[in-house]
């Protein structure tokens, strides 16, 4: 099978800041990858590219065999750092836009999920605590039926409990067809349901391997590979 | 409860070493159906990708087979299983006994040591 994503030569700058130099990724189909960096490392800004939300500044971003554009965004499924529903919606009002702007999106798994978390469907969003709103959003990007889940730092404002929650969501609700990247700064938390992770560094790729092959390779973990490669 | 692995091996081998475990002191029994990829990847809170390779894993060492349509059982082949005791006994009583020569014994100390703890008491150190 081709590769979900292929970024070839991707450059992003800022004025005179780099935040992307030169980079170049293949992803296979089926696998949970993790985006691993410093703060400032470029991550966002890949993930962004990816989804269509940014215009490198030079190279392509190939995702499901097509340049990323808005064709692409049928089957890519974005989670933003920061939630963009308006909080004058209820969470009912955040299902039916989602149903109405996706094609793909199951909503009696968003529901069903939602149920288990408790959330209150009537509410609107500003009556909800922002650790609730990152978990409605989350419940809607995954009820996708995408081929290529972005999610940028799922896990960085939430308590360790939900923390477990949304690591089992993601575990719970992948398909063996799907790929997921997560960009996050936690390593250890999410290292046990990765199966492969890229290491940016200052904007370049400096690594991009199998988590087994480093365990494997290096008896180590990822994390710890992190902590010596990311030493300040 | 999601299940703890340690940092220095694949998790994949080391669900293999736990599911291993479970299958050797009967907690697995032979002929019980094991629950699928997924809910397994769940309980032990990693990758399905991670959990189907150690189920393939534990199939070829014949552990674990696949029943057409119905998912993977224990195997219920009892000598396949005795066997895998055996090996892993030995595999625990060579890093013993290295542990026991780090630590200045000659094996013949050791043999004595055991001795006279052996009737002592019964014990069980796995974990259910």
């Amino acid at each position: 099978m081709d590769a979900i994503l292929e970024v070839r030569g991707l450059t992003k700058r800022y004025g005179a800041t780099i935040a992307l130099n030169n980079v170049s990724l293949t992803l296979p189909r089926g696998k949970i990858v993790g985006l691993l960096g410093p703060n400032g490392s470029g991550k966002t800004t890949m993930l962004k590219i990816v989804a269509g939300l940014l215009t490198p500044t030079s190279g392509v971003a190939l995702a499901d065999g097509k340049v990323v554009g808005p064709e692409t965004k049928s089957v890519i499924s974005f989670l933003p750092e920061r939630t963009y529903l308006p909080d004058w919606m209820t969470v009912v009002d955040c299902l039916d836009y989602f149903e109405d702007f996706y094609t793909d999106f199951d909503r009696k798994r968003a529901v069903e999920m939602l149920n288990r978390l408790s959330v209150p469907a009537d509410r609107k969003m500003r009556a909800l605590s922002k650790g609730t709103r990152e978990k409605v959003q989350l419940v809607l990007v995954m009820s996708r039926r995408a081929k290529l889940y972005l999610l940028d730092e799922p896990i960085g404002g939430v308590d360790p409990a939900t923390r477990d929650y949304i690591l089992d969501t993601i575990i719970g609700n992948y398909d063996s067809e799907a790929t997921i990247l997560i960009s996050t700064h936690l390593i250890a938390d999410v290292e046990k349901v990765l199966d492969e992770f890229v290491f940016l560094k200052e904007g370049i790729v400096t690594m991009h391997d199998t988590t087994d092959n480093v365990r494997e390779a290096q008896g180590k973990s990822v994390d710890e590979l992190f902590r010596e490669v990311f030493r300040c | 409860m999601a299940w703890q692995f340690s940092p220095n091996r694949p998790i994949y081998q080391q669900i293999v070493d736990e599911i291993e475990m479970r299958i050797l002191n009967g907690t697995y029994e032979g002929g019980m159906r094991l629950p699928s990829v997924r809910d397994l990847a769940l309980l032990a809170a990693v990758n399905p990708n991670t959990m189907q390779r150690a189920l393939a894993e534990l199939e070829n060492m014949g552990l674990v087979a696949t029943q057409r349509n119905s998912g993977r059982t224990v195997t219920t082949d009892a000598e396949a299983v005795s066997r895998a005791r055996a090996e892993k006994a030995s595999a625990l009583i060579e890093t013993f006994l290295l542990q026991m020569k780090t630590l200045g014994l000659e094996r013949s100390e050791v043999l004595g040591l055991l001795a006279k703890e052996g009737p002592k008491e019964e014990e069980h150190g796995c974990n259910s």
